[in-house]
């Protein structure tokens, strides 16, 4: 009873003040409510693949985002994920339980392989390098078809679940609870940490911060992060198959920093956002003009991003709401006066 | 087996070196890493195939390509390229959109299926005992025509100087009183010229479809870092290695086709764990 009351009083104080928050109670609600209303599969399908790539996107959303190392070569972690659990599971025959988190730790092995090669590199140099890796993977995956299943990839993969409904729970629960993991750290201490590598490496180092073993942090956590995602998506109903021209693809590289780009980059919402936003949008647009599909898709990222290049998160959350000058605390942009310290709002450009 | 590594591997250098050095020049002055940079050259590939088969002469051809990429180029630069230049990620994205744009243009007006695009000499000449396609030849004069005339107005003349000071700093340049502004919308201009010329280059030569640009892009980008950013010299050089790497990859191992892009991408990082800055790229990480 008395936790009740204080749970109440914690929605009305601490998430109904905010138009952000409730957006995100929303969100999760009905996302967690959503077979209830409707279980057609293909809508199951594209919600599934939706939340397996936001998972994705925050990988990359944390990598780049935060510690400003950019990745244009994320395929690597989510396609070492995905063939990984997939040759366990198809040469070896074990469970998704066992592949998965196997598929998880080849990938936060590649990142820091990856990782530590690339700490010498800097800015574009980085980038580029990165670029190099899932494209160097994909040429050995086509050298030896007979073990990796070549330019056809991988078939028959074990199902994660024998029905949808829980694939589809297991999946959003998955990203749930790794989203707030991952949105706590990137608040914490660490996240910090991770903002001031990539504003000023050397101001950090100077403070005393070991960069090195953080950037490394980053790396490998990253590649965790997307090593599940691509793990999952081998077992999942939505891919059926693994092969190089998917999860390996530079599309695939580039696709999760169209999204947190899109959505707002550093933020851990944003890439979400940009997942939920773009993915269904596309899944539309191929059912309903799949001809013209990704010339209206690429217009609008080009017409999105000319008028809010911060990404559309960041600039709807700096319209709905201010931030007071006195006290830093984030107010509804309808309110007068600081919910927290009283210091008038009006008349002033954020 | 060496005579055709070689005349490919020329061939793969003019045109990787053109590609290269119009990116790099883009990236040296106006900061901007243009994604879309070798979507102007399938697009150009395309543009002469349009015009060779509507029955203009090819020289007409060639004029209308190359004006309609430039001014196309620039329009795309100053609408939604420069109003967010500062901010890199941005860019990165917004370049990638405008590649994507073109290449579902391309795919609405010639759909999917590879085209081909007549020699504008076919035959072959004997040179020093070798065998070697008269299309390969005008390609490779072409390059280095367009290599010499971008060196020429680099080096000689204000224009360029200007150029090459805004690569230097931009900050300095624009308070020596040079429009930085428009002299990055030149450069765009000449990066695209060369991206034009390029693609009609090896229109005969190469399959034309709407995914062609990917391939180049890479090792374009490879190119330009491997060389060092910011320095045309190195980025000719990165381009030369990388497509002999790339030509002697297809001819000498099985399966090679498979491999080339891979193994020119090896190449580039092994340098980096060499050179972190590249083969000419200045060793004091300056911040601009």
């Amino acid at each position: 009873m008395y936790y009740g009351r204080y749970l109440l009083r914690y929605l009305q104080n601490e998430i109904l003040v905010l138009p952000s928050r409730v957006i995100v109670l929303v969100f999760v609600a009905s996302l967690v409510a959503f077979p209830l209303i409707s279980q057609d599969p293909n809508l199951l399908r594209m919600l599934i693949v939706t939340a397996l790539f936001s998972l994705y996107a925050v990988s990359w959303d944390l990598l780049s985002g935060y510690t400003g190392q950019i990745s244009l070569g994320h395929a690597l972690f989510f396609g070492s994920g995905a063939y990984a659990s997939a040759l366990l599971s198809s040469h070896l025959g074990l469970p998704p339980y066992a592949t998965i988190p196997a598929g998880a730790a080849v990938a936060t092995l590649a990142g820091l392989l990856v990782g530590i090669p690339c700490l010498r590199l800097r800015k574009h140099y980085l980038a580029l390098a990165t670029l190099a890796f899932p494209i160097m993977l994909t040429g050995l995956v086509l050298a030896f078809p007979g073990f990796s299943g070549g330019e056809g990839g991988i078939w028959r993969i074990a199902r994660l679940t024998s029905t949808r409904i829980e694939e589809y729970y297991l999946i959003v629960g998955v990203m749930l609870v790794a989203v707030f993991a991952l949105w706590k750290v990137a608040g914490s201490r660490v996240g910090l940490i991770f903002h001031s590598i990539r504003e000023d490496e050397t101001a950090a180092r100077a403070l005393g911060i070991n960069t090195v073993r953080y950037k490394l942090f980053a790396f490998a956590l990253s590649g965790f992060t997307a090593g599940v995602a691509g793990a999952l998506y081998a077992h999942s109903s939505a891919a059926r198959i693994v092969a190089p021209g998917v999860v390996l693809s530079l599309f695939m590289s580039f696709q999760p920093v169209i999204w947190t780009i899109f959505g707002g980059a550093a933020t851990i919402y944003g890439p979400i956002t940009g997942v939920f936003i773009l993915y269904p949008l596309l899944d539309t647009l191929n059912v309903v003009i799949p001809k013209y599909r990704m010339l209206v898709f690429a217009l609008l990222v080009l017409f999105i991003l000319r008028f809010m290049p911060h990404g559309i998160s960041t600039w709807i959350r700096d319209t709905i709401e201010r931030v007071c000058p006195s006290c830093q605390v984030r107010n509804i942009a309808t309110r007068r006066a600081c919910r927290a310290c009283g210091v008038e709002l009006r008349h002033m450009q954020p | 087996m060496v005579a055709s590594i070689l005349v490919n591997g020329l061939v793969y250098s003019g045109v990787y070196a053109m590609l290269a050095l119009g990116f790099g020049l883009v990236f040296g002055v106006g900061r901007v890493l243009n994604l879309a940079h070798t979507a102007f050259y399938m697009v150009a590939a395309y543009g002469i195939f349009y015009f060779a088969s509507t029955g203009f002469g090819m020289p007409l051809a060639v004029v209308l390509t190359t004006l309609g990429i430039v001014a196309a180029g620039i329009a795309v630069y100053k609408l939604f390229i420069e109003p967010v230049r500062e901010m890199e990620a941005t860019v990165l994205i917004a370049t990638l959109a405008v590649a994507v744009l073109l290449q579902e243009l391309v795919l609405v007006f010639f759909g999917n299926e590879p085209r081909h695009v007549p020699p504008a000499l076919s035959g072959f000449t004997q040179v020093v005992g070798v065998r070697v396609g008269n299309q390969e030849m005008v390609t490779l004069v072409v390059a280095a025509l367009s290599l010499i005339g971008a060196w020429f107005l680099l080096s000689r003349t204000k224009l360029g100087l200007a150029i090459r000071a805004a690569a230097q700093d931009r900050e300095v340049a624009n308070l020596m009183g040079i429009n930085v502004n428009q002299v990055t919308a030149i450069v765009m201009g000449l990066g695209l010229l060369l991206a034009a010329l390029a693609g009609i280059a090896v229109a005969p030569l190469f399959t034309v479809e709407p995914g062609m640009w990917m391939n180049p892009l890479v090792i374009v980008l490879a190119a330009v870092v491997l060389g060092g950013l910011g320095s045309l010299k190195g980025s000719l050089i990165g381009a030369v290695i990388l497509a002999f790497a790339e030509v002697s990859v297809v001819f000498l191992v099985p399966g090679g086709s498979y491999l080339r892009t891979a193994i020119a991408l090896l190449i580039m990082v092994c340098v980096f764990f060499i050179r972190p800055e590249g083969l000419f790229g200045s060793s004091i990480a300056e911040e601009r």
